[in-house]
């Protein structure tokens, strides 16, 4: 009988016949996306990016509502948030170190990928559209911390600004352009916050494409291996729930900074208005551009330095054709596993560097680290995958249980 | 139908014909789009008021022998400096065709004792310490920069570090003995 559907589940027939969007999220992120069996923790770190793009943005845009994008007001307008505007202090601590977790959380789902291979075919567009966010991401930070109008976020976006002025020949007018002047000034101001308004919905589209492409293979594994269906498990409840307790783990740590450390990951020189006329003694970036601020730094020449910076990033791109590697998971590549904790060593060892003075012991590190960061993915990458022999990949993520079920 | 196939069986010249009519369209389309982009980033250029404070008039008749004042100029610091005889010496006696951006000290000062600089290093931007007397003045008597570690000397041309070139001297005229305009 047709009566068994009550009312309320024929008008959800009769809208999903006309805008399918409900089943559309379903085999996106809900019970119709089959997921391997085995994902371990690692693969929690996607959802929580996706979460905090949206806490990010929600405070964001209530932040908006009180700041004021003038050179005159910027620095008070975010004073007066702090002590005025009612849980004003909460929503700016939440947005601002929501930007570091943010990272934090991007950064263990790249260095996920790199470990388990998750960039290797059929993969790679999936792989590309993470590091477009990637990108859109700093771009967008960056821009974030120029908004307080502090000494750091004047001279950040002077130096940042000035890398372009590398460029041959029309350097110095790209930059001039970026500007709107003839120094970082109020129209910087006023598009670096209509670009980082804007930005994050730009990420948002990137996003949507990223789970589209990830839907096209499936998920990779910690086994790296292709998955029967008979190893699949629906994504919801299974993994929605591990990723909300996942969620709980992580706000203990978000919450943890928020309220006790807001200002740990900040630079106390951000909190004295900006001063064109003087620069502070030392300035720094925010801690996620470190590793690449050491690696502008490394080299004593301008356009080389800048042109080492960004190609640390987008070399990332050419990853998938880098390693010549077959075997996508580092758990059955013995030498492989070995250069990538040795890599993200590395990559620690550049962050230090860049906050410290170009000179004496930081700046040989640097160099060395510099040169690694590069040997290991132009030279290491694709050699080790000619010269290792890979352990035996099992037939299925269920076989080697099955196999030996003692152990 | 008849007309269909007369349109089927259309002679190779009006296919050539129909192709040139389609490129030359897509290309006014793309030629056209791209045209109309300029207004928009060139709007981001700087606008017709910040273009309007570009000159600076500025007084030296203050300044003492060894003293250094720093103004402000397109929002950019300038700095002025009255310098001594034994300073403008230093300047003019080294090989000037040997330095990492080639140019006399005669060259970058209009009257031998006051040095007119942008005070911006030609590295990344940050201003280099030098114009205060509390400040280190570098390996080469003239400016330091704390932000990458570059040297200028007492011309204000770049002697070590990542800079590529001489900190800029503004396109300025004297109005008078000590009055000058910058910009």
């Amino acid at each position: 009988m047709s009566n068994e559907k009550g009312w309320g589940m024929r008008a959800f027939d009769w809208f999903e016949e006309r805008l399918p969007i409900v089943s559309f999220i379903d085999h996106s992120v809900g019970s119709k996306y089959p997921a391997p069996n085995n994902l371990n923790y690692f693969w929690n770190f996607g959802s929580l990016a996706g979460f905090m793009l949206v806490v990010l943005m929600m405070t964001g845009i209530v932040l908006a509502m009180s700041y004021t994008p003038h050179v005159d007001h910027a620095f008070e307008s975010v004073e007066r948030i702090m002590r005025d505007v009612n849980s004003g202090w909460l929503i700016r601590y939440l947005h601002a170190n929501g930007g570091s977790f943010f990272f934090i959380v991007v950064l263990i789902h790249i260095f996920r990928g790199m470990y388990y291979g998750s960039y290797k075919a059929p993969r790679e567009v999936l792989w590309w559209l993470g590091i477009v966010i990637y990108l859109l991401m700093m771009a967008t930070a960056f821009m974030g911390y120029v908004l307080p109008w502090g000494q750091m976020s004047f001279w950040g976006a002077t130096v940042i600004t000035n890398l372009f002025s590398a460029v041959p020949i029309v350097g110095d007018e790209i930059v001039t352009l970026l500007w709107g002047g003839f120094s970082v000034d109020n129209p910087t101001l006023n598009r670096f916050f209509a670009l980082h308004y804007l930005l994050p919905f730009a990420i948002v589209g990137v996003v949507v494409l990223h789970i589209w492409a990830l839907h096209i293979p499936g998920s990779n594994n910690p086994m790296g291996i292709e998955v029967t269906a008979n190893d699949k498990i629906p994504f919801h409840p299974y993994y929605t729930s591990k990723d909300v307790f996942g969620l709980g783990v992580f706000l203990l740590f978000y919450f943890t900074v928020v309220f006790w450390f807001p200002n740990a990951m900040g630079h106390p020189d951000n909190y004295i208005p900006a001063n064109p006329l003087q620069t502070p003694a030392h300035i720094v970036p925010e801690w996620y551009f470190l590793p690449f601020y050491a690696i502008l730094r490394s080299i004593d020449d301008k356009l080389t330095g800048v042109i080492l910076m960004f190609g640390s990033i987008l070399i990332l791109f050419v990853v998938p054709w880098l390693d010549t590697s077959r075997v996508r998971s580092a758990n059955f590549r013995p030498i492989f596993k070995v250069l990538f904790w040795i890599f993200l060593l590395d990559c620690f060892v550049l962050g230090w560097c860049g906050s410290q003075l170009p000179e004496g012991l930081p700046l040989i590190l640097t160099r060395v680290g510099t040169f690694w960061y590069f040997f290991h993915f132009l030279v290491l990458l694709p050699v080790v995958g000619w010269i290792e022999t890979p352990r035996p990949l099992p037939s299925s993520i269920s076989t080697p249980v099955i196999a030996s079920p003692a152990e | 139908m008849g007309d269909l196939a007369e349109t089927q069986s259309v002679p190779t010249e009006d296919e050539s014909r129909r192709d040139f009519l389609l490129h030359a369209t897509v290309a006014t389309g793309v030629v056209g789009a791209a045209v109309s982009l300029w207004p928009l980033i060139n709007s981001l250029n700087p606008a017709a008021d910040t273009l309007a404070l570009s000159s600076v008039e500025v007084s030296l008749a203050g300044l003492e022998e060894g003293q250094a004042a720093t103004i402000s100029w397109r929002g950019k610091p300038v700095f002025l400096r009255y310098r001594t005889p034994a300073e403008i010496e230093e300047a003019r006696s080294e090989r000037w065709q040997d330095l990492p951006d080639p140019q006399p000290d005669e060259e970058r000062v209009q009257d031998d004792r006051y040095l007119i600089v942008v005070g911006v290093c030609t590295h990344l931007g940050c201003i280099p310490l030098g114009q205060k007397t509390t400040e280190t003045r570098g390996d080469f008597g003239g400016y330091f920069c704390p932000c990458h570690g570059s040297h200028y000397d007492v011309s204000a041309r770049i002697r070590r570090g990542p800079a590529p070139s001489n900190l800029e001297v503004p396109e300025y005229t004297y109005l008078s003995e000590t009055n000058v305009r910058i910009g």
